[in-house]
C-alpha cells in the first residue's frame, strides 16, 4: 500500500510538473510577440548560446563523424559494403546525429548553464527586484534565451552536420583510401533536401527545448545551494530526455513513409 | 499612505500572516519589527504584489494595489532589499539606472549613467566605482549601490528589508544615516523591516511590532519603551526571558 502511495504521488508530481512546464512554454510563446523587447539581452543570449557552444559542438561533431566513418567501414566489411561510407555517414550526420549530439551538448552546455543562473538569481532576491524594477521577469530572462536558442541551434547544427561529414571525410580519405573527390561527391548526391530540412528543424525544437527546461526550472528553483544544484540537474535531466523523445516524434513525423 | 486590512498569507500549511492590519501615513517612516520568520518581508511582498495574500485588502493611496496598472503602480516604488539584490552582470552605474534605461522612464543612456553617478555620490560612494561589477564590491558597498538604485527614480514609497543584515556597527550607523536623510529629503513614504533595534531608533517615525501573525503593537517610536506590552518589551530589550519563545 505505502509502495502504491508512493507510486501515486510520484505520478501526481511528474503530471504537475508537465502541466506547469506547458503552461511556462505557452507563457513563454506569447510573451514572444508582445513588447517590450530586450534586443541586448537577445544579443547577449545569441552569443553565449551559438558563438560559445562552436568548440564543443565542432570538436563532438568532428569525433562522432571520423568514428561513424571507422563503424560503417568495419561493419560494411561484413556484407561487402565498405563503400558506402559517404552516404552513410551523411545521411548518419544528417538526419540523426548531428541533431541529436549538438542537442545534448547544449542541453549540458546551456540549459545548465541558463537553470543555475536564473535559480541564482531568485535565490538571492534578483528576480523580485527585477519586478520592484517594472520588468518582467519572463520577457527579460526568459524570451532572449529561449528565442536565441530557437534561432541559434539550428545554425549548430548545420554547422555540427558539416563538420561531421569533415571528419568522416578525413578518416575515409585518410585511413580506410577513399578518393577524395568520390567522397565528397558520392557524399552530395546522396543526400536531398529534405534531410537537410529536418535536421535544422530538430535543432529548432531542441534548442527550444533545450533553453526552456533552463529558464522553466530556474524560475521554480527550491531555496538554498541545494535548491540551485537540484534545479540545475533536474534541467539537464529533462532537456535531454525531452530532446530524445522529441527526435523520435520527429524522425517518425519526417521520415516514416 | 499604505494601508493593510486583515491580510493573510500562508506557504503550504504554514500560516505566516493571520490578519494583519497597518496603516502607514503618507511621509511616515515606519518601521516593522519581528522575530526571525514572523512574516516580515512577506509583508512588503505582499504590498508589491511580489506575493499574493490569501485573504484581506491593501490599498495605496485609498486605490486597491490589485486593480492598479502594474507598471505605473511599481514606478511609485524603490526597494532595497537584504542582501542587495544587484544584477551580477551589469555593471554598479547600469544597476543602479536600471529604471531609467528602459521602460516608460527610459532615458538617453549618458543622462542616466549621469543620474546614477549622482546618486552614488548621494549614498557615499565615488564615482569610480560606477564601472564597476557587484562582486568587486564589499557588503556595504553593495547595500548602499541597492539603495542607491532605491532611490534612482525618486520613487514617492521606499521600502527597505534588513537595511542593516551582515553590516558592521559602523556600516550600519552609516545606512541608518543614510536612509534617514533620504526618507525626509525626498519627503517619501518608508517602511523599513529590521530587527536591528539600533536601525529602528534612528530611522522610525513609528513602530510596528509583527508577532504571531498580527500586528501585535503599533505606535510612534517614542512611546516604544514605555509600553507595557510584555512581547514588545522582551523584543526591544532581547531578553531570553518572557511570553515570545526562544525556540521557534
Amino acid at each position: 500500500m505505502t509502495f502504491l502511495a508512493a507510486l501515486g504521488r510520484a505520478l501526481l508530481t511528474l503530471l504537475s510538473q508537465i502541466g506547469r512546464a506547458t503552461i511556462f512554454a505557452f507563457e513563454t510563446l506569447s510573451h514572444m510577440v508582445r513588447p517590450p523587447f530586450y534586443v541586448k539581452e537577445f544579443g547577449h543570449a545569441v552569443l553565449t548560446i551559438g558563438y560559445f557552444s562552436l568548440p564543443v559542438v565542432g570538436l563532438t561533431a568532428v569525433f562522432t563523424g571520423g568514428a561513424l566513418a571507422l563503424q560503417i567501414y568495419s561493419g560494411g566489411a561484413r556484407f561487402s559494403a565498405e563503400a558506402v561510407v559517404p552516404q552513410i555517414v551523411a545521411i548518419g550526420m544528417v538526419r540523426e546525429l548531428g541533431p541529436v549530439l549538438v542537442g545534448l551538448m547544449i542541453a549540458a552546455r546551456v540549459t545548465s548553464s541558463i537553470a543555475a543562473e536564473i535559480a541564482t538569481m531568485k535565490v538571492t532576491e534578483q528576480i523580485d527586484a527585477l519586478v520592484t524594477l517594472s520588468t518582467h521577469p519572463a520577457k527579460y530572462l526568459t524570451v532572449p534565451r529561449v528565442l536565441a536558442a530557437l534561432i541559434v541551434v539550428p545554425a549548430l547544427v548545420g554547422i555540427g552536420d558539416i563538420i561531421g561529414i569533415l571528419g568522416g571525410f578525413v578518416v575515409g580519405t585518410e585511413q580506410l583510401g577513399f578518393n577524395p573527390g568520390t567522397y565528397l561527391k558520392n557524399t552530395a548526391d546522396f543526400l536531398e533536401a529534405a534531410d537537410i530540412w529536418s535536421s535544422l528543424a530538430k535543432g529548432a525544437v531542441f534548442g527550444f527545448l533545450a533553453a526552456l527546461m533552463g529558464c522553466y526550472f530556474g524560475m521554480n528553483s527550491g531555496r538554498g545551494a541545494q535548491g540551485v544544484g537540484r534545479a540545475t540537474k533536474s534541467s539537464v535531466e529533462a532537456a535531454a530526455v525531452l530532446i530524445l523523445a522529441a527526435n523520435f516524434l520527429l524522425t517518425a513525423l519526417f521520415f516514416s513513409a | 499612505m499604505i494601508e493593510l486590512r486583515d491580510v493573510h498569507k500562508a506557504f503550504g500549511s504554514k500560516q505566516v500572516l493571520r490578519g494583519v492590519d497597518l496603516f502607514v501615513p503618507k511621509g511616515e517612516s515606519m518601521v516593522v519589527i519581528g522575530g526571525s520568520g514572523t512574516g516580515k518581508s512577506v509583508l512588503i511582498k505582499c504590498i508589491l504584489g511580489l506575493v499574493q495574500p490569501d485573504r484581506g485588502t491593501i490599498l495605496v493611496d485609498g486605490q486597491y494595489v490589485t486593480q492598479a496598472d502594474r507598471d505605473a503602480f511599481l514606478a511609485r516604488f524603490g526597494m532595497l532589499f537584504q542582501g542587495a539584490a544587484l544584477f551580477d552582470s551589469l555593471t554598479v552605474w547600469q544597476n543602479v539606472a536600471f529604471r531609467l534605461l528602459r521602460g516608460s522612464l527610459k532615458r538617453p543612456k549618458p543622462e542616466a549613467r549621469e543620474v546614477a553617478i549622482e546618486k552614488l555620490r548621494r549614498v557615499g560612494l565615488t564615482p569610480e566605482v560606477a564601472d564597476l561589477y557587484p562582486a568587486e564590491l564589499s557588503g556595504g558597498m553593495q547595500k548602499r549601490v541597492g539603495l542607491a538604485r532605491a532611490i534612482a527614480a525618486e520613487p514617492e514609497i521606499i521600502f527597505f528589508d534588513e537595511p542593516t543584515t551582515g553590516l558592521d556597527p559602523i556600516m550600519s550607523g552609516v545606512i541608518n544615516d543614510l536612509i534617514r536623510e533620504i526618507v525626509t529629503e525626498m519627503g517619501a513614504t518608508a517602511i523599513t523591516i529590521t530587527h536591528d533595534m539600533s536601525s529602528v531608533r534612528a530611522i522610525a517615525d513609528d513602530v510596528a511590532m509583527l508577532h504571531g501573525g498580527k500586528v501585535r503593537w503599533a505606535g510612534p517610536v517614542g512611546q516604544m519603551d514605555e509600553s507595557g506590552d510584555p512581547y514588545l518589551d522582551q523584543f526591544v530589550h532581547g531578553r531570553a526571558d518572557g511570553p515570545i519563545e526562544a525556540v521557534r
